[in-house]
């Protein structure tokens, strides 16, 4: 019974916004601004024509490799840069001076540089995921508590050691949660990227539903596709933070969650 | 820091700094490339622009539009996270919606904010108030649970609740997590007002960027462009840090 | 109380010297000066305790000893040997704070133990699990135990590896009376068992007379070594013992508090 009442209390609010947009609707009269039930039925029609499926897959194609690379440069730089004083005071300056730069904005370089396509599309959600990696990387070591690092050096460890066994397990959960702050950022990008710079995935598909006979019954179905997969993303990294072996942060998660939903 | 690792904070990025304009100015005379700019043909895009008289008032449409939705942004977004952040009820019926609509990217709402405000400011605001708003609304709330329940009940012991409770006790808890969550929003408004300017209106800084690209391939004024987004929006960070550590906010839960 | 009868300590040698150690914190204005030229001995095999006003420079003393910190002057020498860094052969033991909350009880305990073939060391763990009283607890994370528990996890961490040199600060300035009192006694046991030099700083007075051999008691900052007592009393002491009382009495008066409330 208070599980039943749980359950529709937290349907409330979707339930009231969905109520007030078709209320909005009908009252209106509006020709432009579809209702609920049509978007429903354009969701339908994109899923059939199979469009719905192929600019999804094109979009999580886009950012995986994007994020995959933004990653794998990212976070190693980070570690370097939180570890050592002297990286950080060289390049934190640059990373500080291009990290503010919108990642769309390389839009016109990635395309002379990597033509039309997936590639510059990729270098995109590359930048964008890069930054915001080596930062929370940068972070995470910076927040590594002194103490275990005295242990290991009373303990003897040589620096190899030191870095497998205290270091990255200290810096892992801060890391995970960075890198699933920075695939919501990737995602944010993609949608971006496609409105601009290339003529498949969801970002396209919406833009191309207005500019091709204001179908803005296609456009929310492309929105609402936009926030179930990036919801999807998020539900998946979540699930790695809980995995067993990240499961000692427990106690000091509260630090790292505090700060989400703000992205770095 | 000690004065000679201060002087390498200071050198060894100029150094740097020195060795990428080299590298870019070879590699540009050393490709005989007719499209991408040198460093100097950027510095003189830069000036070709103040000359023109749009640079600073992009730099102010741009910042302007920032301003505004992030401003609303906060107004609205602290309060609602607060209070989901207070009452399990709130959170409990709001939380999904907030759920199923921030991961929503804000760009992808262009062709909605066009309908609801047409190709002007508010739309940009529009857009800039989205990318903000989730963000600040789900780091207020998590600030919130994380206050200390012992706090809360002093507090209630000593007489206080509703509004009085919020401004004398929730808020300064919340003060120093809820500053590094509005910078955070902040750099995510400055990545979305550039990339909103590239498709919606005609002025700032984003428009700058693809105009100069699209009317006459002027990589110039791109990379011009691209560099004071980058100088702007690290001003940006740079000012909400100094707030941030401001004496009278700093107490922070320094946590670990 | 300097005057003791002479004990068969008196003729081992000087394990650790500290010499002319100074330490001055960076400042704003002008740096603070937190240590002011420190000397001590300890022998071989001895319990001494450094006790001191709160803020006077304990923790920092015994880091610089630890190796963890340079101070501004002086030197430590162990063996005859300049301290340039930690070493295994001496654990330094954090509160409970340096156990390392990503690895297991046992893991922890096993921590230092890498060089040996995995048999062997699986052994001395065991050994140290039950010499601490954690069996059952192996495979338990720290956030699982009480914080009397996690300190003997850093305790077992630190015997397992067998040093010479044991450094404690403020060990059991966390926990509840009752185990306090326990990890005295164990600590003493393990003490009088295996044969360590320890050096272990507290604010607890009463500890400092109940434990070492003799108390060092420094004075507000800057920290200086006002006077050095003897506890000429042996083990198990009786803590109404009227000798006892008057060692402890004179740290009172020493450091210029009445212990009577
Ligand atoms: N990293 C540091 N930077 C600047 N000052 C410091 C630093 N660490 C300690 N101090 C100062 O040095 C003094 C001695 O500190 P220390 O921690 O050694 O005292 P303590 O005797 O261990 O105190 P307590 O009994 O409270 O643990 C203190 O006044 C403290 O303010
Ligand atoms: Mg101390």
């Amino acid at each position: 019974m208070r599980d039943l009442r749980r359950w529709l209390l937290s349907l409330s609010g979707l339930a009231a916004f969905v109520a007030v947009w078709a209320l909005a609707v009908a009252l209106s009269s509006t020709h432009v601004v579809p209702s609920p039930w049509r978007v429903a039925r354009g969701l339908a029609e994109l899923a059939v024509t199979g469009a719905l499926f192929k600019h999804t897959i094109a979009s999580l194609f886009r950012v995986t490799w994007g994020y995959l690379l933004g990653v794998l440069l990212g976070v190693p730089a980070g570690l370097l840069l939180g570890w050592s004083g002297r990286a950080a005071r060289t390049f934190d300056p640059f990373i500080q001076l291009f990290r503010p730069i919108s990642p769309l904005a390389w839009i016109p370089i990635a395309i002379l540089w990597f033509g039309v396509g997936d590639p510059p599309a990729v270098f995109i959600i590359f930048l964008g995921s890069f930054f915001p990696i080596t930062v929370a990387s940068m972070n995470a070591v910076a927040n590594v508590n002194a103490t275990h690092i005295n242990v290991a050096r009373n303990f003897g460890l040589s620096s190899y050691q030191l870095v497998r066994r205290v270091l990255l397990p200290a810096v892992t959960p801060d890391l995970v949660v960075g890198m699933r702050l920075t695939l919501g950022i990737a995602w944010l990008v993609v949608v971006a990227a496609e409105m601009i710079a290339v003529n498949s995935g969801l970002g396209f598909l919406i833009i191309d539903s207005r500019n091709a006979g204001n179908r803005y019954d296609l456009v929310i179905a492309g929105m609402v596709m936009v926030g179930l997969v990036g919801l999807g993303l998020d539900v998946v990294m979540r699930r790695v933070e809980r995995f067993d072996g990240l499961r000692w942060s427990y106690g000091a998660a509260n630090t790292a969650d505090a700060a989400e939903g703000a992205r770095p | 820091m000690n004065p000679s690792r201060r002087a390498e904070a200071v050198l060894l990025p100029l150094l740097v700094a020195a060795a990428l304009l080299l590298a870019w100015h070879w590699a540009v005379i050393h490709t005989h490339t007719r499209i991408f700019p040198s460093p100097e043909k950027v510095a003189r895009g830069v000036r070709e622009l103040a000359r023109r008289g749009v640079l600073f008032p992009y730099i102010g449409a741009s910042l302007f539009r920032v301003g505004s939705g992030f401003l609303l942004a906060t107004l609205l977004g602290v309060p609602l996270g607060s209070v989901m952040g207070r009452y399990r009820g709130a959170a409990t019926a709001l939380n999904p919606l907030v759920q199923v609509l921030r991961p929503i990217s804000p760009l992808a709402w262009i062709p909605l904010a066009i309908v609801f405000f047409g190709v002007t400011n508010l739309s940009t605001i529009f857009l800039i108030f989205l990318a903000s708003f989730f963000p600040i609304v789900v780091s207020t709330m998590n600030a919130v649970r994380a206050i200390p329940v012992i706090y809360l009940r002093a507090a209630q012991n000593f007489g206080f609740s509703g509004l009085a409770l919020w401004a004398r006790v929730i808020l300064p808890a919340i003060l120093p997590q809820l500053l590094t969550g509005l910078r955070l929003a902040l750099g995510v408004a400055w990545l979305v007002v550039v990339a909103a300017e590239m498709i919606a209106v005609d002025s700032g800084l984003g428009y700058l960027i693809l105009d100069a690209r699209n009317a006459g391939k002027r990589y110039d004024l791109v990379v011009a462009g691209m560099l004071l987004i980058g100088v702007i929006g690290l001003a940006l960070d740079v000012a909400m840090r100094r707030v941030e550590r401001l004496r009278w906010l700093r107490w922070g839960f320094s946590g670990r | 109380m300097s005057a003791g009868a002479p004990k068969p300590l008196g003729r081992a040698k000087v394990k650790l010297a500290v010499h002319g150690v100074s330490m001055a914190y960076p400042a704003h204005d002008k740096p603070i000066q937190v240590l002011d030229k420190i000397d001590l001995d300890v022998r071989e095999g001895e319990f001494v305790c450094i006790v001191g006003p709160s803020g006077c420079g304990k923790s920092t003393l015994l880091n610089i000893i630890g190796g963890f910190v340079q101070g501004t002057a002086g030197e430590v020498r162990i063996d005859g040997e300049a301290v340039t860094g930690p070493d295994r052969r001496r654990i330094f033991v954090f509160q409970e704070r340096g156990v390392l909350p990503w690895l297991t009880v046992a893991e922890n305990i096993g921590f230092g133990l890498y060089d040996l073939p995995p048999a062997e060391r699986r052994a001395r763990v065991a050994n140290y699990v039950n010499l601490v009283g954690l069996r059952g607890f192996e495979d338990a994370y720290p956030q699982e135990l009480s914080g009397g528990m996690k300190q003997r996890v850093e305790v077992a961490r630190a015997l397992a590896v067998d040093p010479d040199v044991l450094y404690l600060d403020e060990p059991f300035g966390a926990l509840d009376s009752i185990t306090r009192l326990t990890m005295r006694s164990e600590l003493l046991r393990i003490w009088a068992a295996e044969k360590k030099t320890i050096l272990f700083v507290t604010h607890d007075i009463e500890e400092s007379v109940q434990l070492a051999d003799r108390v060092a008691v420094m004075s507000a900052r800057p920290g200086r070594i006002q006077k050095i007592v003897d506890v000429d009393l042996p083990h198990p002491r009786d803590l109404s013992d009227p000798r006892y009382l008057a060692i402890r009495d004179s740290i009172f008066e020493e450091i210029g508090i009445a212990h009577r409330v």
